[in-house]
């Protein structure tokens, strides 16, 4: 009777080991997700990089961007970044109010971001600066507009572990969730760091 | 009430019904076979069977298995299109002009090609590897099995966007990979380009899930023991494909959506205006293009890898040496994507690079070559069909690859660019390499799938047919190409004389097709006669790998009990050596549940290309919100595990075992 409560106990702590087998695909499956969106922003670079002077006698980015506002925008999405690792750091130790609003001040600084952007993108359509403009201004809205689309993916996504988090309790698919989430949020961050030193850094000075 | 009627089905009306005979014919004959396939499974009363035994699986075998057949249908659709291109090519010369209407023929030209890889390759490649390649290294399933059931319905309904296209609007009349400034809008103003590019995007997300999913699989999922080192060659080869498809498709995805927002949203990129650079797209398109070839090439170079050395009672020659030669074409093979347009005007100094980068890669192909040679070298050969298809593939192949180093000197490129020589070089790589190698691979492991062997005389006949059919089909298009005949041409003068030439072509197209005809003869007659060439053993080939140590067709879990590996060719060695392993008492094996998800992940992505297509915004939003709600409520339901309790495991076990517990 004891050596078969033993095995179950085995089988059961075998499970445990399969779960955290499971964890670490899971993560490196990430991981992989993550290179091969890095591979996709580096062809949009790539794109962008070829296309920067081809105005076709419109403006050029000296002229349409305004380093302050996209230095702001960094900012903004820095600090999210940060508070994003507070979130995790929360969930670590099970404080489940603490992540809600770490996770919430996130998103605010989130859509903060987004709506900067979106400004700026209707003015540049305002000023008949669209992307039917020119090569240059098709390949810096779909540049910009591309990690837009990312951000918007983590803002829903971040919605929802919100949502959840306040009906149920911090298990391990929340913690790995959460996780994975600050992994694609960080990454996000170091993508705007090579847009804003490419498109506004380097723009602004005239390159 | 007419006009919100249009502007409600966006660009869509009853013009996009065919007007040409031909496809007519097509579109009413694919529609009366799906509902002679719909009728028969409502007569049968199998719904319920396929919803829960096929729709909803996320087993990697019913996967694979679903991958070949919707390939193999791909493959019957692409050779047809191959069939009246040379049926074109044979007849439409001087005053006569063929049965295609030129539009029709660069449709046609184009279906083939892109079918062909896209549907067709890609196709029989992920679903071999699904079928073995768990059970090769010893693991249950593959990392993400709900991932993979996605991985298929993006690749299936992707495959259901392009034949759309036959019977509502038209396809691209732009080439395989639809170079612009044709494809724009101005210059194609049609849905064609846009059936080309959704239905790639499409598949080609289901192939970079599916790369990411096998890399991990690969990684970290093989048997207790089994080192890198000691993997099966094949195991490796699909790594090597796996980490190409990685690096590669996203480059596709961003080409394919640049194209489709110059074309739907009036961007710049590829203009031959407003600053847009055509140039940007070839380049782009060939930085994915070059790999995939290799993609397509690597898991049947393993596959050959697996069958050289069983059916020559071998171990496989030079193993180090072919995993070197793996990662020697992995690495190189994106240094070389230039030499499909030296034409460019790039300067002599790069052509003269990139020449010499790709005269670089036949040396670890040839490496390969050399090491299956050698695997035979005094091996006990059993030339069984498999064989036969690998004969054919290493004369045909080295054949090929001669022609293609010497299109990699740029000043014979500017000759012969363009030309039907290149058609006819890698069309020798990709049929004799590609085809011959998932052909090997399919009679190979079927036994395993299904529990019984293919006839072997029809298979060899099959083998035979293609092989010469195939030196016929396409030795004058080299010859061709030298005198000057370009590709995609659907008409010539008669005074070039090219005509008989284009004769035995379709002659020899005409032997493929009785190949392709003795196949499918060959698998209904082996269900036919299944009872005759059934599997009882497992190892129907005397084999050396993993897979062939459980029974045939394996159990759900594949291996009651994980092998535990200690050498290469592992099952080789338990087979032969005297002490026999201990058995361990079986544990519970948790397998994923059935999710209906990946489907309807394929459908909402189905429906948002056909919307985009024909610019039906409400039915975008729909498809959109679908794929939405379909992955929260997936990525938030709860348990998606079910248990396998020793108990059930017994019941299957014990009887396969002789009736001892194991």
């Amino acid at each position: 009777m004891s050596s078969d409560i033993e095995t179950i106990a085995i089988k059961q702590a075998a499970h445990v080991a399969e779960k955290h087998e499971e964890d670490s695909k899971t993560l490196f499956g990430f991981w992989l997700y993550l290179m091969t969106d890095c591979v996709l922003f580096a062809s949009l670079f790539a794109t962008y990089a070829v296309l920067h002077n081809n105005t076709f006698g419109g403006q050029s980015a000296h002229q349409l961007f305004s380093l302050p506002y996209a230095l702001t925008e960094t900012l903004i999405l820095l600090t999210s970044s940060f508070t994003c690792g507070l979130a995790v750091l929360a969930a670590q130790s099970k404080r489940k109010n603490q992540v809600i609003s770490w996770l919430s001040v996130t998103f605010v600084l989130g859509i903060s971001f987004l709506s900067m952007e979106l400004t700026e993108f209707s003015r540049l359509a305002a000023s008949n600066n669209s992307w039917h403009r020119s090569g240059f201004l098709s390949s810096f809205f779909t540049l910009v507009g591309t990690h837009g689309l990312h951000i918007t993916i983590g803002l829903l996504w971040m919605f929802v572990m919100i949502f959840r988090l306040y009906k149920g309790s911090i298990g391990r698919t929340t913690i790995r969730q959460l996780t994975l989430f600050s992994l694609f949020w960080h990454f996000l961050d170091v993508i705007w760091i090579f847009i804003f030193t490419i498109v506004y850094l380097l723009g602004g000075i005239g390159v | 009430m007419m006009n919100n009627l249009a502007n409600i089905l966006g660009k869509l009306n009853v013009h996009a019904l065919p007007s040409s005979p031909i496809t007519a014919g097509a579109v009413i004959g694919g529609s009366i076979a799906v509902l002679a396939v719909i009728a028969l499974i409502t007569y049968k009363k199998r719904w319920t069977w396929l919803y829960k035994e096929w729709i909803t699986t996320t087993n990697h075998k019913k996967i694979g298995v679903m991958y070949i057949i919707v390939a193999v249908l791909m493959l019957l659709r692409g050779a047809s299109d191959a069939g009246m291109m040379r049926l074109q090519q044979a007849t439409s010369v001087g005053s006569a002009h063929g049965l295609l209407s030129p539009n029709m023929f660069q449709q046609v030209v184009s279906a083939h090609g892109t079918i062909m890889i896209f549907f067709a390759g890609m196709g029989l490649m992920f679903g071999l590897i699904n079928l073995v390649l768990p059970l090769m290294i010893g693991a249950r399933d593959v990392a993400f099995p709900f991932m993979n059931s996605t991985s298929f319905w993006l690749f299936a309904f992707g495959a259901v966007l392009i034949n759309l296209s036959l019977g509502i609007g038209e396809f691209s009349a732009a080439g395989w990979l639809a170079y612009p400034p044709l494809s724009e809008l101005k210059y194609s103003p049609g849905v064609g380009v846009d059936y080309w590019i959704w239905s790639l995007q499409i598949a080609g997300i289901g192939s970079l899930l599916s790369g990411i999913n096998f890399i991990v699989t690969i990684l970290k999922m093989r048997a207790p023991g089994m080192t890198l080192m000691k993997m099966p060659m094949f195991a490796w080869s699909v790594l090597g494909a796996m980490t190409l498809v990685a690096f590669a498709f996203p480059i596709l995805t961003v080409t394919l959506t640049l194209l489709a927002l110059d074309r739907t949203l009036g961007m710049h990129f590829f203009s031959a205006g407003y600053g847009g650079n055509a140039m940007m797209y070839i380049n782009l398109i060939w930085a994915w293009g070059h790999p995939e070839v290799y993609i397509l090439i690597l898991p049947a170079f393993g596959i050959f890898s697996e069958i050289v050395s069983t059916f020559s009672s071998k171990r496989l020659f030079g193993y180090k040496s072919m995993v070197w030669a793996i990662w020697a074409i992995v690495f190189l093979s994106y240094g070389v994507w230039l030499h499909h347009f030296f034409t460019m005007g790039a300067g002599a100094n790069v052509n003269a690079v990139f020449g010499i980068a790709t005269m670089l890669i036949a040396v670890p192909t040839g490496v390969k070559i050399f090491n299956w040679l050698f695997t035979m070298y005094r091996g006990r050969i059993r030339f069984t069909s498999p064989m036969i298809w690998f004969m054919g593939f290493v004369f045909l192949f080295t054949m090929g690859g001669v022609a293609g180093v010497l299109m990699a000197v740029p000043p014979i490129d500017f000759q012969l660019h363009n030309s039907l020589f290149l058609v006819a070089h890698f069309h020798t790589m990709i049929v004799s390499g590609v085809l011959f190698g998932y052909f090997a691979g399919i009679t190979y492991w079927f036994p395993k799938t299904f529990g019984f062997r293919l006839n072997e005389k029809l298979g060899k006949y099959a083998a035979y047919c293609w092989i010469v059919g195939f030196i016929l089909a396409f030795l004058p298009l080299y010859i061709l190409g030298i005198m000057g005949a370009t590709r995609r041409m659907d008409h010539y003068s008669a005074s070039l004389g090219w005509q008989p030439l284009f004769i035995v072509a379709g002659i020899g197209a005409s032997i493929i097709f009785i190949g392709l005809g003795l196949q499918i003869l060959q698998v209904i007659v082996s269900i036919w006669k299944r009872n005759e060439t059934k599997d009882l053993s497992g190892d129907p080939w005397s084999a050396r790998t993993l897979e062939w140590s459980t029974t045939s067709p394996p159990p759900e879990y594949n291996f009651a009990l994980l092998p535990v590996v200690n050498q290469r060719d592992a099952y080789w060695a338990s087979k032969h050596s005297k002490t026999k392993t201990e058995n361990d008492s079986y544990s519970p094996i948790y397998s994923p549940k059935n999710t209906s998800s990946g489907f309807f992940i394929g459908l909402f992505s189905l429906t948002i290309g056909f919307s985009i297509i024909w610019h039906i915004w409400w039915l975008l939003i729909i498809g959109f919100l679908g794929l939405v709600l379909t992955i929260i409520l997936r990525t938030t339901s709860g348990e998606h595990e079910k248990v396998i309790t020793v108990s059930q495991i017994e019941k299957i076990e014990i009887p396969l075992n002789g009736g001892t517990k194991a």
